[in-house]
């Protein structure tokens, strides 16, 4: 049996009393210290599919065991690094990843849990961003406060629901090069959720397509077979890549191609952005109070759909 | 250049804007047959009150300041009830969707019901003027804080609480190491809205249970005919609240700068 294995798993959302099925026979087995990655179009469930794992949802059908073990509900043995980072902005670099560390390590000293601390905050090289909160963090810092968050509860897999996806090309690059790096020193067993193939490849040992959805499912895996480290220039040229790159993406452009209406939904905006630090420090004398600053941010987007 | 501009909007415009007024109340009081006191003669009969703030004449007859402390501490007690009811009472609200529902018509009832309907209340309830006072501002105060702790602890993100949820911990801890960090802002402008409505409550309460402070002096003063020092208290009451606003602001600010 395999380390973690999910079994004809289905879950669909209930609005308005209509059920939108997401997922449907969803069959994967990893093994222990395997990197998978699975790669699908936004909106495909891919999310889902990571919160199924990560145990904050429930699926409708089917059975998700870890190691033998049913999952029932979250845990943080499954340490999970999401998309909008949900570092908690209150608290500096170091206390959001001892957070972690206080709440797993409960038996330790308070010494133990604090070298633990640092040495993943090292980790991750954000020893001189220790003491600063979220919002004074890049993008990519903040990522990375989060992958350390993750790592340092010494989870037996880590889920990385597209964690770079929200950066920009270049440090996306730094950081890919940084997950293999940390992966090489552990082999711990990673599933990572991507909408980029190549990234998808250039870090995974296995690369799973996830079709179109609602209604999504898991294409055939695609094993990867580039020996690490591997080196993002020379792996252009490289026949196995290309091979892979060419299968993955023919599968997901071919059930990509079908009927599709667009449709304008509500969108919430992670807090991501670095936050405007000239705005809001008016006189406090002043006559015109600034406006709320925590308001939560909607945007509409439009999305293609599936017909 | 820029500063100037500064100096333009923030302290120019705004003198300019209470010579208006106070041009107005002089022709006003200029008018043949009114009551309402000149600037000059208010400020020459408020004199003696604003030169020695603190002195103590006689139970009725103390510096301006010291009416106003009066009034404060009575405000610091009645909003620190207020606080301390409020803030819980919109933490359950906005945890359980089941007491939401049972209990928010009943506080959108109560809400606008003005402090002067609630003092007779608190007379009949605790027979003294100063508990009933209490009563008014904690019952009038309280609505901010509880509404904004609530709307607060609703819009919490559901990524901090999955964020508890994967750490496991446990419900006390997710309240005070998750909801209660993340509601602070909303708790804060609650705290604050609730502080002007204790200062407005305050007057109205004084006036009508005679309790020594800014709000009885006014009342006495009116049925002693000296108008002028209704003006007196009239602006004092509104400094001082401007003064407590920007003061909660300066801490609301700290808050959400996170």
């Amino acid at each position: 049996m395999a380390f973690l294995e999910l079994k004809d798993v289905s879950k669909g959302y209930r609005s308005n009393g209509t059920l939108t099925p997401v997922l449907r026979d969803i069959n994967l087995s990893i093994e222990k210290g395997e990197f998978v990655a699975i790669v699908g179009y936004s909106g495909s469930g891919k999310t889902t599919l990571i919160s199924l794992i990560a145990g904050l949802t429930r699926p409708d059908t089917g059975s998700i065991t870890l190691d033998g073990a049913e999952i029932t509900g979250p845990s943080p043995e499954r340490g999970i690094v999401f998309q909008n980072y949900s570092l908690l902005p209150w608290l500096t670099t170091y206390e959001n990843v001892y957070l972690a560390v206080d709440q797993v390590f409960r038996s330790w000293s308070a010494a133990q849990k604090r070298a633990h601390t640092e040495k993943y905050i090292e980790m991750v090289n954000l020893l001189p961003a220790r003491e600063k909160r979220p919002a004074e963090l890049s993008g990519g810092m903040r990522q990375r406060v989060s992958v350390a968050r993750a790592l340092a509860a010494d989870p037996r897999i880590l889920l990385l629901d597209e964690p770079l996806s929200a950066l920009d090309a270049l440090t996306r690059a730094t950081l890919q090069g940084e997950i293999a790096r940390i992966w090489d020193q552990d082999k711990n067993t990673v599933v990572l959720i991507t909408n980029d193939v190549d990234e998808g490849i250039l870090l995974a040992d296995r690369i799973i397509p996830l079709t179109h959805g609602p209604d999504a499912t898991l294409g055939p895996a695609v094993p990867v077979e580039i020996p690490r480290p591997r080196d993002r220039k020379a792996m252009n040229q490289d026949p196995h890549f290309k091979q892979a790159r060419h299968q993955v993406m023919d599968f997901l452009l071919g059930v990509g191609v079908r009927h599709r209406k667009t449709v304008t939904r509500k969108l919430h905006l992670p807090d991501i952005e670095p936050e405007d630090l000239s705005y809001g420090k008016p006189s406090p004398f002043s006559l015109f109070r600034r406006g709320p600053l925590r308001s939560k941010e909607f945007k509409k987007e439009r999305v293609e759909i599936e017909t | 250049m820029i500063k100037q501009k500064v100096n333009i909007d923030w302290l120019v415009l705004p003198m300019l804007g209470a010579l208006v007024v106070i041009g107005i109340w002089a022709l006003w009081s200029s008018l043949p047959g009114t009551n309402l006191p000149s600037p000059l003669k208010t400020w020459e009969v408020s004199k003696l009150y604003i030169e020695e703030p603190f002195a103590k004449r006689g139970e009725l007859d103390q510096g301006i300041l010291r009416f106003t402390w009066y009034s404060l501490v009575l405000v610091a007690k009645g909003y620190a009830l207020a606080i301390l009811i409020g803030t819980p009472l919109g933490f359950v609200l906005g945890l359980s969707k089941m007491f939401a529902k049972s209990f928010d018509p009943i506080i959108q009832v109560l809400r606008p019901v003005s402090p002067l309907a609630w003092l007779p209340l608190g007379l009949v309830l605790f027979e003294k003027s100063e508990p009933a006072a209490l009563f008014t501002i904690a019952v009038c105060a309280m609505w901010p804080t509880v509404l904004n702790t609530a709307v607060g602890v609703r819009s919490v993100p559901q990524d901090y609480i999955n964020v508890a949820r994967v750490l496991k911990l446990s419900r006390v801890k997710t309240l005070f190491k998750v909801l209660i960090p993340a509601t602070m802002p909303y708790m804060f402008t609650g705290f604050r809205l609730s502080l002007g409505i204790a200062w407005l409550v305050i007057v109205a309460a004084e006036m009508l249970t005679g309790v020594p402070g800014v709000g009885g002096f006014l009342w006495q003063e009116y049925n002693s005919l000296i108008y002028e020092h209704i003006i007196l208290c009239i602006v004092t009451i509104g400094l001082v609240g401007f003064i407590l606003d920007r003061l909660m602001s300066l801490v609301e600010a700290r808050f959400k700068s996170i």
